[in-house]
Order: C-alpha cells, then sequence, then structure tokens
C-alpha cells in the first residue's frame, strides 16, 4: 500500500481535486435534477388540489404571514451561512467552516421547530392530512420539504463529526460541497412553496 | 502473489453478495431479472389458457385480476428493466473503456433495492393476495373500496423501492458516461448500445421521480387515509392518469431504446460495415428521447381533455414516427451491400426490425385520437404493446445476450440451439399476437377474465393460446442453451465476431479491472480502426501500473434489505418494523459515510485472465 503519500498540500479546489470528488458532484446535480422533478411533481398535485377544502378551513383562514415570513428568513440565512462555510473550506480554514456548519444547523433546527409548531396549529384549527384533498397535498408537499431539510441536518452533522476526526482532505471536502448544494437546493424549493402555497394562498380567492 | 495485491478475500455466495464490481452485478441483474421473466411468463401462460376457449373457469375472475396485474408489473418493472441494466452493466464500461463505474458502491446498492422490491411485490401471492387494479393501478380502482386487502399496496410499497434502485442505478450510468471515457472517446465515437444507454438513463432519470410522487400520494391515501383520488373528499382521479403517464410513457422508450442501441451493433458488426448513418442514430435517439416525454397525453384521450390537448398530444406522437424512420432505415442501409451472416444473434436483430416496424405502425393508428375511442381498452392495444415490447424490446434483448454472451461468461452460446429457439419464439410471438389486433377490432375488451361464444372471437383467442406455446418453447430451449453451454469446456475467444467496439479488444470474460492499460481511442468503431490499421490490438493510452480497485461491501445488501423490513411495516402499520428497517438503513448509510473505503491494488505482474465466473 505504500505507494500513496498523501501530501499535507490542499490544492484551491479540494472537492474537485480527485475523479471521485468530480463523479459526485456531477451525479449530486443530476439527482437534484430528479428532484426538481419530484417537487414539480408534489407542486403541480398541490396547484389543482388547493382549493379542495372539503368544508374544512380554507388557506386564507390558515396561513399567517409573521410566522411563514420568519420561517423564510431563517432558512435564507441559513443558506447564506453555508455559503460562508463553503468561502472558509476554499480558504483551508477548518475552523472557520465547522462554524459557520454548525450555524447552518442550527437554523435548519429553527425552521424545523417553527414548522412543527405551525402543523400542529393547523391541525388544532382541524386541518389535517385526512379532512381532505387540501389537507393532503398541503401536508404532503411541505412535509416533504420538511422531512428534506431533517434530512439534511442530520447529513451535515455527520460530517460535522468526520472532520473533526479526519480534518478538511480531498474526501471530506466533496461532501461538505455536496451538502452545501443541497442546502441550496432545499432552500430554493422554500422560496417556491413560499410563493405557491402561501402568498399565493394568502391573496387569491377563491379560483373558479 | 506479489505484497502489493490484496486481493478481496471472498469466494462464493459471500462474494456476490458483497460485489460491487460492475460485471458481476450484470449477471446478479441478469439472473434476478430472469428470474423475474419466467414468474412474468408464466402469469402470461395462465392469461392464456384462461381465454383459449369461451366460457372457460380454469382461473376465475378474480385471480384473473391478479395475473393480468403481476403479469404486467412483473414484466415492465422486474423482468424487462433488470435485463437490459445487466447488459448496460455488463458491456457500457468497457465500450468506453473505462475500469469500473462512477459509482460502484451505489450501483450494487441499485441491484439490491431493486431485487427487494420485486420480492416484497411477489410475496402479496403468498399473503394475502396479489395486486388487482391492473398494472397502471388507476385511481380509484386501486383505492381502498374498490380493491380491498393489502394487494395494491404491495404494488405502492415494491415498486416504490424497486424504482429507487433504478434511479440510482440511472444516475450511476450518466454520470460514468459523462466523466469516465477513455481518452479519445469523444461523445460522437461512443457506440451506439452506449449512446442508448445514456439516453435512457437520462430519462429514468427524469421519469421515475414521477412515479415515485404517484406512489407516495396512493400510499398516503390508501394507508394513511389521505384524500388525492377520492372524489368524495375532493381529491382528483385524473391526477393519477398524469403522473403515472409521465412516467410510464418514457418508460417504454426507457425500455426500447437500448433495444435500439443493440441492433445498431449487431447489425453492423454482423454486415462487416460501420453503422449507416451514424450521427443521424445519435439524433434521432436523442430526439425520440426527448419527444418521449412530451407525448404521455395519448393514453388519456378517452379521460376527457377535450379536442385541443388530444389533438396536440396526438400529433406529437405521431412525430415520433419520423425519428424512428430514420433508425429503420439506416438499419437496413447498414445490411445494404454488407457481408451479413446469420449467427442466432443477427437472426433475433433482423426478426426485430418488421416486427417491431408493425408495432410501430399500429402506434401511429392509435394516436389519432378519434380512432383511439374505437380502439381503447381492447385487444387491438394488447397488440400494439406487444409487438413493441415484446417483438421490439424482447427481441433485442435475446440479439444481446446471443451477441454478448461471450464477453459475459467466456462461453458462446451453442447456434443450434440457438436458432431453434429463435424460430419457434420468432413464430410463436407472431402467432400469438398477430390474432390480436383482429380480436381487438372486434371489440374483445382487455382485461376482461373471459368472452362469450358466438361471437367469433373464439378462432383468433384459440390460435393466439397456441402461439404461446411455441414461445415457451423457445423460451426452454434458450435456458437449455445457457445450461449446455455452461457444461461445455470451450472457452470464448477475446473476439467471437470479428467485432469493432472496444470490449472486443478485451479477454472474455474481461478481468476484473477491465483494461491493464487504458486504450487511446482513434475513431468510431475502435476496435475495427486499429484492426485496418493492421495493429493487433488498441494502443494503450498509459503505462502499465498498479490499478486501484473498491472493496466490496455487504452495506447495499444490508440497506435493502432495511428498506425491505420497513415496507411490510408500512404495509400492516407495525410501526416497529417501520423502525427496525430505518435504523437498519440509515446505519448503513451512516458506516458507509463514516468509514472511507481504501480499496486494494492489483499489480501489473500478477494480471492474467481471471473475469468474472457464474
Ligand atoms: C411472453 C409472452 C407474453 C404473453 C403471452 C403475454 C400476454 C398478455 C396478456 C394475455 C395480457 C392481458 C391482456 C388483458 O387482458 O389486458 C397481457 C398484458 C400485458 N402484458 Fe403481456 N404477454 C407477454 C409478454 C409480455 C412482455 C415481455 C411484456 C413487457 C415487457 C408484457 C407487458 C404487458 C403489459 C404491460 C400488460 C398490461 C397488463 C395490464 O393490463 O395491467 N407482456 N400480456
Ligand atoms: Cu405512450
Amino acid at each position: 500500500m505504500a505507494t500513496h503519500h498523501v501530501s499535507t498540500v490542499l490544492p484551491d479546489e479540494p472537492e474537485k481535486a480527485t475523479l471521485e470528488g468530480k463523479n459526485k458532484i456531477l451525479g449530486f446535480w443530476l439527482f437534484l435534477g430528479g428532484e426538481t422533478v419530484l417537487f414539480g411533481s408534489l407542486f403541480a398535485t398541490f396547484i389543482a388540489l388547493r382549493d379542495q377544502t372539503n368544508g374544512g378551513p380554507t388557506s386564507q383562514q390558515l396561513f399567517d404571514m409573521p410566522l411563514v415570513a420568519a420561517a423564510t428568513l431563517i432558512l435564507l440565512t441559513s443558506s447564506l451561512t453555508s455559503v460562508f462555510a463553503i468561502l472558509a473550506l476554499h480558504k483551508h480554514d477548518l475552523k472557520k467552516m465547522q462554524v459557520w456548519m454548525t450555524v447552518t444547523v442550527l437554523l435548519g433546527l429553527c425552521f424545523l421547530a417553527l414548522e412543527i409548531y405551525e402543523f400542529v396549529h393547523y391541525v388544532h384549527m382541524g386541518h389535517k392530512m385526512t379532512s381532505g384533498a387540501f389537507g393532503s397535498a398541503f401536508y404532503t408537499l411541505v412535509g416533504f420539504h420538511g422531512a428534506h431539510v431533517l434530512f439534511g441536518i442530520i447529513w451535515i452533522a455527520t460530517i460535522q463529526l468526520q472532520t473533526v476526526k479526519k480534518g478538511l482532505t480531498v474526501v471530506t471536502a466533496p461532501k461538505f460541497y455536496l451538502a452545501s448544494l443541497y442546502w441550496h437546493f432545499i432552500d430554493v424549493v422554500w422560496v417556491f412553496i413560499f410563493t405557491v402555497v402561501y402568498l399565493m394562498g394568502m391573496i387569491g380567492g377563491k379560483v373558479g | 502473489m506479489s505484497a502489493h495485491a490484496h486481493a478481496p478475500k471472498r469466494s462464493g455466495i459471500a462474494d456476490w453478495l458483497t460485489t460491487v464490481d460492475h460485471k458481476k452485478i450484470g449477471i446478479l441483474y441478469l439472473i434476478a431479472g430472469g428470474f423475474f421473466f419466467l414468474a412474468g411468463g408464466i402469469e402470461a401462460l395462465l392469461i392464456r389458457l384462461q381465454l383459449m376457449y369461451p366460457n372457460l373457469s380454469l382461473v376465475g375472475a378474480k385471480t384473473f385480476n391478479e395475473l393480468i396485474t403481476m403479469h404486467g408489473t412483473t414484466m415492465i418493472f422486474l423482468a424487462a428493466m433488470p435485463v437490459i441494466f445487466a447488459l448496460m452493466n455488463a458491456i457500457v464500461p468497457l465500450q468506453i473503456g473505462a475500469r469500473d463505474v462512477a459509482f460502484p458502491f451505489v450501483n450494487a446498492l441499485g441491484f439490491w433495492l431493486f431485487f427487494f422490491g420485486g420480492v416484497l411485490i411477489n410475496t402479496s401471492w403468498f399473503l394475502g393476495g396479489a395486486p388487482d387494479a391492473g398494472w397502471t393501478s388507476y385511481a380509484t380502482l386501486a383505492l381502498n373500496q374498490y380493491s380491498k386487502g393489502s394487494g395494491v399496496d404491495f404494488y405502492v410499497l415494491g415498486l416504490q423501492i424497486a424504482g429507487l434502485g433504478t434511479l440510482i442505478g440511472g444516475i450511476n450510468f450518466l454520470v460514468t458516461i459523462i466523466n469516465m471515457r477513455a481518452p479519445g472517446m469523444t461523445f460522437m465515437r461512443m457506440p451506439m448500445f452506449t449512446w442508448s444507454a445514456f439516453v435512457t438513463s437520462g430519462l429514468i432519470l427524469f421519469a421515475f421521480p414521477a412515479v415515485t410522487v404517484g406512489l407516495v400520494l396512493l400510499m398516503f391515501d390508501r394507508l394513511f387515509g389521505a384524500a388525492f383520488f377520492n372524489p368524495d373528499m375532493g381529491g382528483n382521479v385524473v391526477i393519477w392518469q398524469h403522473l403515472f403517464w409521465i412516467f410510464g410513457h418514457p418508460e417504454v422508450y426507457i425500455l426500447i431504446l437500448p433495444a435500439f442501441g443493440i441492433i445498431s451493433e449487431v447489425v453492423s458488426t454482423f454486415s462487416r460495415k460501420r453503422l449507416f448513418g451514424y450521427s443521424s442514430m445519435v439524433f434521432a435517439t436523442a430526439l425520440i428521447g426527448f419527444l418521449g416525454f412530451m407525448v404521455w397525453a395519448h393514453h388519456m384521450f378517452t379521460t376527457g381533455m377535450g379536442p385541443v390537448a388530444n389533438t396536440l398530444f396526438g400529433l406529437a406522437t405521431m412525430l415520433i414516427a419520423v425519428p424512428t424512420g430514420i433508425k429503420i432505415f439506416n438499419w437496413l442501409l447498414t445490411m445494404w451491400g454488407g457481408q451479413i451472416r446469420f449467427p442466432t444473434a443477427n437472426l433475433f436483430a433482423v426478426g426485430f426490425i418488421p416486427t417491431f416496424t408493425i408495432g410501430g405502425m399500429t402506434g401511429v393508428m392509435l394516436s389519432i385520437p378519434a380512432a383511439d375511442y374505437q380502439y381503447h381498452d381492447t385487444y387491438f392495444v394488447v397488440a400494439h404493446f406487444h409487438y413493441v415490447i415484446v417483438g421490439g424490446m424482447a427481441f433485442g434483448l435475446f440479439a444481446g445476450l446471443y451477441y454478448w454472451w461471450p464477453k459475459m461468461f467466456g462461453k458462446v452460446l451453442n447456434e443450434t440451439l440457438g436458432k431453434w429457439s429463435f424460430w419457434t419464439f420468432f413464430i410463436g410471438f407472431h402467432l400469438t399476437f398477430f390474432p390480436q389486433h383482429f380480436l381487438g377490432l372486434m371489440g374483445m375488451p382487455r382485461r376482461v377474465f373471459t368472452f362469450l361464444p358466438g361471437q367469433n372471437l373464439e378462432f383468433g383467442n384459440f390460435i393466439s393460446t397456441i402461439g404461446v406455446f411455441g414461445m415457451t418453447i423457445g423460451t426452454i430451449l434458450f435456458l437449455l442453451n445457457a445450461y449446455v453451454t455452461a457444461k461445455s469446456g470451450k472457452r470464448a475467444p477475446a473476439d467471437p465476431w470479428d467485432g469493432r467496439t472496444l470490449e472486443w479488444s478485451i479477454p472474455s470474460p474481461p478481468p476484473e479491472y477491465n483494461f491493464a492499460q487504458t486504450p487511446l481511442v482513434r475513431g468510431l468503431d475502435a476496435l475495427w480502426v486499429e484492426k485496418m490499421a493492421g495493429n493487433k490490438g488498441m494502443t494503450p493510452a498509459e503505462p502499465l501500473g498498479s490499478i486501484h480497485m473498491p472493496s466490496g461491501s455487504i452495506l447495499p445488501f444490508l440497506m435493502s434489505g432495511g428498506l425491505f423490513i420497513a415496507g411490510y411495516g408500512f404495509m400492516y402499520h407495525k410501526y416497529v418494523l417501520v423502525g427496525i428497517g430505518m435504523v437498519i438503513f440509515f446505519s448503513c448509510m451512516m458506516i458507509r459515510s463514516l468509514k472511507d473505503d481504501p480499496g486494494y491494488h492489483i499489480d501489473p505482474v500478477e494480471m492474467d485472465e481471471k473475469g468474472v465466473k457464474a
């Protein structure tokens, strides 16, 4: 095995330094393409069913701007902090990267907490998964996004643990790069949810 | 043994459960897919026996519904796709001069997910009844009110798991083809089979998430009381149809494009000519892939979308005939003036051409909305799609199997048995499905378990069932051939057909690292270029050196097993099982993420003709 020598000098873009890294990044972009279709299908379903409240509360009665605005702000900020983390990665500043990634995870947790609070609140108002097509479509779309956030949090936390042991290498760098791509993607999806589900739900009257 | 080499020590069954070698995974796909092919074939045989005479009650209505559902589902998801994946795994990396696929671990995971998903669906037969709402599983028929029992739950969960495997397999092929081509292997020098694998993988990537969503919604409706498709609670059944066919139509191109690729390779090799119109073939493949996404609603003409939508989708569908026609003429022109040989592989390829053309013509007939109101849900449709998927894809797969068997297993299939198998299968096929066109035009509905005497449907149905015996014999002869060939001691040379592409430049079967030295590609039909220049083999693009290989892993198997367990948990509302399954799944994922794989090295001095064994 003695033939490799691990160089201590990291290349400028360590995430793209190896073929494995390049493959992972390309594969991940493709995966996000598939995720786009997935969320696209959920959005289409939601749009088709959003007025089918089956006698339950409508979106105008449910949604509440301050709550959603806070959630949006938190998530957008977390995207920014993950950018700072990647900038630190490119400077090979491990400490700073870890700090910013931790902030990202914490903001993600805040977002999730708000979402759980929101869901509980709606259920009390009689808006459930089983109360009608609108409820089913709402919880499925927004819940799918929430599950993605949860997955992202666990993922980033796991690779954070790795850097404690392994530091920043050409093996760990691509993982962070991908996690940040994923995090931005989740954020973009949220911007669409904010627009299509909440804004359109709050201002739009009953269609048709 | 040199000190550098750390060959994996596993052997026997443990080796197969942990392998990440794309050639072995190809063989696993072939065995599992072949097994499901037999299951689907037995189901088809039973369906046809039930329809041999009017008013028979051989299996009865309930079982009949289960049989057609399982036949369609099995054939599409568990037989056809996996065998395609078998060939793509075994051949694509070789054709582009790669040592491996981009993600060997993910590749193994893809296989095991498919396998466990398929097993899950099939256990339904023993656990209270198989799914019975048709392979399209239309709501409301597929909801609890109309499909009682857990049959459709098996469909939903099994396909979800298997579909995940297909999706990651598709991504793996895309990255492999984009990033891992040998020096000189430009996109416009890629063999047609690799091109078709590329486009097919793209279709998988964009089509499967749609059905994933559809299956999730159906699962929520059935298991958790959601209301997506329940009109009483504001749900909308047409959403299912859209999601299903946004996936379902591309799916038929996912199946047929690789067959097109195989035919291009086989026809050109056995005509000893380069493929006529290579660049137009590439263009046509990509165009078919694109148009495949634009036409899904031709399955929904009778849903009530209105004349404008029907017309547009009808026209878009007819457009596909143009690139398809280009392909057919190019194959004919490749053969034109070539030195044609007819081993079994080429018999299947040449048999494919007129058969698929007939299927294509009935497809154009179906794309006329007004006419479709007449054909819809009759045996005309059954005849059409079997001409396309059996006459097209299955013939293509057989051609590919006969052609690449030596590369995969190191033995050439027996030609005498091969020819018998071709002719019985070919004649049986046309006897089975040609009369169904007329049965359909005479009004025989599909998915109905029997028919009445005195409506002139007896003769056609009888012939159709007789034809199945021909196909059955053909299949048995093929299996016999595989067995006889495995027993025979004759080993295949590296290049048994005087081939044109890279896979024929290395031993049969290839060593685990494929190429001792990455080859330098100097034109289309890379090996042929060297042969014409009088060279013995490919020119290497790198010096001989130690080769790094990934180590095997049991994790893909365990992860898929975890989802398998969780699947049962969801179905029976046993959330402990869901928990256990998910814990297995995520812990394996965690282990994979925390433990880096150092792999092992193979030293050139010990490189010999060690290949895959099966
Ligand atoms: C081996 C010879 C085969 C025979 C004899 C056969 C026969 C049949 C029959 C009788 C039906 C039922 C028609 C109905 O009542 O609706 C059927 C349906 C179907 N077959 Fe086949 N088939 C064969 C092979 C295949 C293959 C290779 C595929 C695909 C790769 C396939 C895909 C389907 C599909 C998708 C359906 C529709 C099932 C449904 O209505 O839900 N078949 N086949
Ligand atoms: Cu179609």
